[in-house]
């Protein structure tokens, strides 16, 4: 068999890279996958995600029809694999749905249910599921894993710039001149992304400066490495600042027209000195100043972070910290500059983008405001609940607390992802009712009354926006599995079914015939978006939003003139430690994160041959730490902390620092969620995956 | 210098003008004219290798490959003399008589445009290697490999800075490799596959492609799959 097959260009269905990808197809399956060499973002380069990861889309376990538990009404409900639910037909799953549903409405009202939508799902399936939500559920409970992720970083560029997303190109990256990386390791999390920088640095002879408690392997490409003490990034930046202010390194000019607050923030960078930070960061009190020169210095220089920065208890003053150095050197606003983190998720920014959260519209647009909510009512027809909805950690305790009644969860795993997991499960398992819609089985699936099979990106049209908010297109490649259907469709008949049980017959207009129709009406209602159809992205492959009209070419890098608030603001800090330190009981620092085989709660790359090169979990431990536990790599110990404790194999390496230990949370039997902590940042309400205490001891 | 001058020359008769520093492959693709390639690629750096893109330059005593010559002032350029065409007819004909060219149809139908013998040095030695299969990736079959050097070129400063491959050995016996010749889970390798992308032949091919080739079904593919992965949790 030698036929060169089908090919169907996409974008991957991993990171926020957004890679364009060519899916070769045989006989229904993806059987090869190659980049376009001439197309960004990639132009060309792909990650192993991306080339060898996509046979979980015909992985034996997807799910093929709808199901319902067969202990339906029992309490509290136990989280039980497939066997412990029977076969539905469509109607039955939705119309059960649907009674179900209605009458948490009609006897607790809307906000008595807390709905979860997907950074994997396309642009149309997060609109529509909102709509449904607010339109016809009347809550504004609708939140996405985005809150555990880049939260932070939002919550940080909404109080100095009034923005939230990142502020230039991946175009611009292989022509840097000097690159901050902080907490992020770009070449697991996005290694394409990765390789434009590398290239800045070995070809354009552009300056590196990578700031991160472990030694990634980006740091063999830096000029400096900070390795810094986990947590303690602010005292680390304001140091910076400090030297910056110092040396006069400051963009005069530039502070003149575009930056407010600087009287106010001047005076608090007194205490920051380099010999403080030592002494905190464990960073010399040199390097500091060098690296401060080398970005101060810098005609353009860039910030690039990740989940480091924002998954802690201070992430946002973290992400404030390189706001701050960001307006004091006028680094923000031009080509080779900027403020930008690294999203996540293939979709996470379209999600976002899309309304997917509990205080705005599509757009950012404030469901609070009057004018905003009039024009929704307006084309949706119906009323709106004027009050913001709850994030997805507020949620759990709503439940707990018996405010919260029901979940609906899409292509998410909270299960997986959310801090001290047992307390978690535990609230899952009150719940009246659970409507869970995915693709696969998944912990959190275990606790459902009623699965509906969804397609993946591979069998369905739409939309995702990637990291530098470029909206490319998704295209049906393979057919749908089973009796799957796509998302947006599920959510269209259920809201049709919910209607009518409530008596409200067809009211918000859920009347669409394709992914193209529903971009249309967000875009009339979201400015940004105006500018953008399918059939433009399909001529131009991909567009950069802001692009408010079709004549608009949209917007690699923002904020050339002005900043969304106005001016952009510095902001004083205060070093707040993090909120579980090592102590003897427990005596070490555990951070989670990712490796570059795996994806999240592993939902996907644990079904893909990705997962016969790293099968299993490594908890990432010193040599001399190793020493003092007395172990060595492929050993197992158990990890404790005071939420739980996991067993887990080693592996002894310098990556790691001493205090250290590294746990990826991919892996369903290991769970390193079982061990992290709910301590939440108290203006993103983001919780602290990266610093909490543990205990490791030989098993 | 100044940079934006601009060269004129002549190429098959007509008349052309580019920037400095345009290659003289580049000056003939904006006339349309394809000249023939095998290990140029627009992802790498041209290296002028395998010599099929020569070209005979008016006055010049050697052929000149054009993916990495710059068009000069004045130059006549012919892309398909039939001195050109007796060269590349036997730089195929050469690269046969050593490697397996079957899987690769873009020198297929270069053999055929240059009616090249397959047959032309009958007693030639064959590059055969045992097909190298180390990974849950993709496999190395270096008896179809022709050593463009594409795949080491994206593994290093082309596209991937990782530096996995390197070339190893001499004349007959010159090779892609790695480290040591470690099989590449135990080198800087990431498996991104973008050398993969780049090559020519299907000296490295997916492991799915390389299995159906074989006949396998899908569900054949996956349950040897579990069973790899089964012997390499043995061995640990």
């Amino acid at each position: 068999m030698n036929e060169a097959g089908k090919i169907v260009r996409s974008t991957c269905p991993y990171c926020g890279v957004g890679c364009q990808v060519d899916l070769q197809i045989r006989e229904n399956h993806i059987t090869r996958v190659d980049a376009p060499f001439d197309v960004a973002p990639n132009y060309g380069r792909l990650c192993t995600k991306g080339r060898y990861g996509t046979d979980y889309v015909s992985h034996p376990s997807r799910l093929t029809y709808p199901m319902i538990r067969k202990d339906l009404g029992t309490h509290p409900r136990k989280p039980i694999g497939l066997a412990g639910f029977r076969r539905a037909s469509w109607d039955e799953a939705l119309d059960l749905a649907a009674d179900k549903l209605a009458s948490i409405i009609r006897e607790n009202g809307g906000d008595a249910l807390g709905t979860f939508c997907s950074a994997k799902a396309t642009n149309e399936d997060n609109y529509l599921f909102q709509k449904f939500i607010r339109g016809v559920l009347d809550t504004n409970n609708v939140d996405h894993c985005s809150r555990l992720c880049h939260a932070a970083s939002v919550a940080g560029l909404q109080i100095t710039l009034g923005s939230s997303a990142m502020s230039n190109s991946i175009a611009e990256m292989k022509d840097l001149e000097v690159l901050l990386i902080t907490g992020s390791n770009t070449s697991e999390t996005h290694p394409v992304i990765s390789t434009f920088m590398r290239e800045a640095v070995v070809k354009n002879g552009a300056r590196l400066i990578v700031a991160d408690p472990r030694q990634i392997e980006m740091t063999q490409f830096a000029d400096y490495y900070l390795q810094h003490k986990a947590g303690t990034d602010v005292v680390l930046f304001q140091a910076m600042a400090h030297v910056i202010v110092k040396e006069g390194l400051v963009d005069k000019n530039f502070l003149d027209e575009r930056v407010e607050g600087l009287e106010a923030y001047l005076p608090t960078l007194e205490d920051y000195t380099p010999e403080y930070a030592e002494e905190i960061c464990g960073v010399s009190a040199d390097q500091i100043r060098e690296a401060a020169r080398l970005y101060g210095n810098a005609g353009a220089a860039a910030i690039y972070w990740g989940m480091g920065i924002s998954q802690s208890v201070h992430g946002t003053d973290n992400a404030i910290s390189l706001a701050n150095l960001a307006l004091l050197t006028g680094n923000i606003g031009r080509p080779g500059t900027g403020l930008n983190p690294l999203r996540g998720q293939n979709n996470v920014q379209g999600c976002s983008d899309s309304g997917g959260l509990p205080n705005v519209f599509p757009g950012y647009q404030p469901v609070s405001d009057p004018d905003v909510r009039q024009k929704f009512e307006k084309l949706w027809g119906v009323e709106l609940n004027p009050e913001p909805g709850l994030t997805t950690m507020e949620m759990v305790d709503a439940a707990e607390m018996g405010v919260i009644k029901g979940y609906y969860v899409m292509g998410e795993n909270p299960m997986m992802s959310e801090p001290d997991l047992i307390h978690a499960r535990h609230v899952m398992e009150e719940l009246d009712f659970v409507l869970y819609q995915d693709i696969f089985m998944n912990e959190t699936g275990e606790f459902a009354d009623i699965i509906l099979p969804a397609v993946s990106f591979a069998e369905k049209e739409g939309t995702f926006t990637n990291s530098d908010r470029r909206v490319q297109l998704i295209r049906e490649a393979v057919e749908p599995v089973g009796e799957a259907r796509p998302d947006w469709e599920i959510i269209q008949d259920l809201a049709l079914r919910v209607e009518e049980k409530l008596g409200r017959q067809n009211s918000a207009g859920f009347k669409f015939e394709n992914p193209a129709q529903i971009w249309d009406e967000m875009a009339e209602l979201t400015p940004p978006f105006q500018g953008i159809t399918h059939e433009r992205i399909q001529l131009e492959d991909g567009v950069h939003w802001p692009c408010p009209t079709p004549d608009h070419p949209g917007t690699p890098y923002l904020f050339s003139d002005s900043f969304p608030r106005g001016k952009g603001k510095l902001t004083p800090l205060k070093y707040r430690p993090s909120a579980e330190l090592p102590d003897k009981d427990y005596p070490l620092i555990l951070s989670t994160g990712r490796v570059l085989y795996h994806w999240h709660g592993g939902t996907m790359t644990r079904r893909s041959k990705l997962d016969d090169i790293y099968p299993e979990a490594l908890v990432e431990i010193h040599p001399y730490d190793a020493t003092t536990i007395g172990v060595d790599s492929d050993d197992w110990v158990k990890v404790r902390s005071r939420r739980g404790e996991i067993e887990v194999k080693v592996l002894v390496t310098e990556r790691s620092p001493q205090g250290m230990v590294f746990l990826p949370f991919h892996f369903v039997e290991a769970a390193a969620n079982i061990l992290t902590l709910d301590a939440r940042d108290p203006q993103a309400k983001i919780p602290d995956y990266k610093v909490c205490a543990v205990a490791v001891e030989k098993r | 210098m100044a940079k934006d001058r601009t060269i004129q020359l002549t190429i098959d008769g007509k008349k052309c003008s580019v920037p400095e520093g345009t290659t003289l492959y580049e000056a003939a693709k904006s006339l349309e004219i394809n000249i023939p390639v095998i290990c140029l690629h627009e992802a790498t750096t041209p290296e002028g290798l395998c010599r099929q893109c020569v070209v005979e330059v008016e006055g010049w005593g050697r052929l000149a490959p054009s993916c990495i010559t710059p068009a000069e002032e004045g130059m006549e350029v012919l892309t398909e003399s039939e001195r050109v065409i007796r060269t590349r007819r036997t730089i195929l004909e050469m690269l046969n008589a050593s490697v397996d060219l079957s899987q690769s149809p873009a020198l297929q139908a270069q053999m055929d445009r240059y009616k090249a013998d397959p047959e032309r040095f009958p007693g030639a030695k064959k590059r055969e290697k045992v097909i190298l299969d180390d990974n849950p990736f993709y496999i190395r079959d270096y008896s179809q490999c022709i050593l463009c050097w594409r795949c080491v070129q994206a593994c290093a400063d082309d596209m991937q800075y990782t530096y996995a491959l390197g070339i190893g050995g001499r004349g007959h016996d010159s090779r892609i490799t790695t480290f040591f010749d470690y099989p590449l889970p135990e080198t800087t390798c990431v498996f991104c596959g973008n050398c993969v992308g780049v090559c020519p032949t299907h000296a490295l091919q997916g492991k799915t492609e390389h299995l159906l080739e074989k006949g396998l079904q899908h569900h054949e593919i996956r349950a040897r799959r579990r069973e790899e992965r089964n012997e390499r949790r043995r061995s640990t």
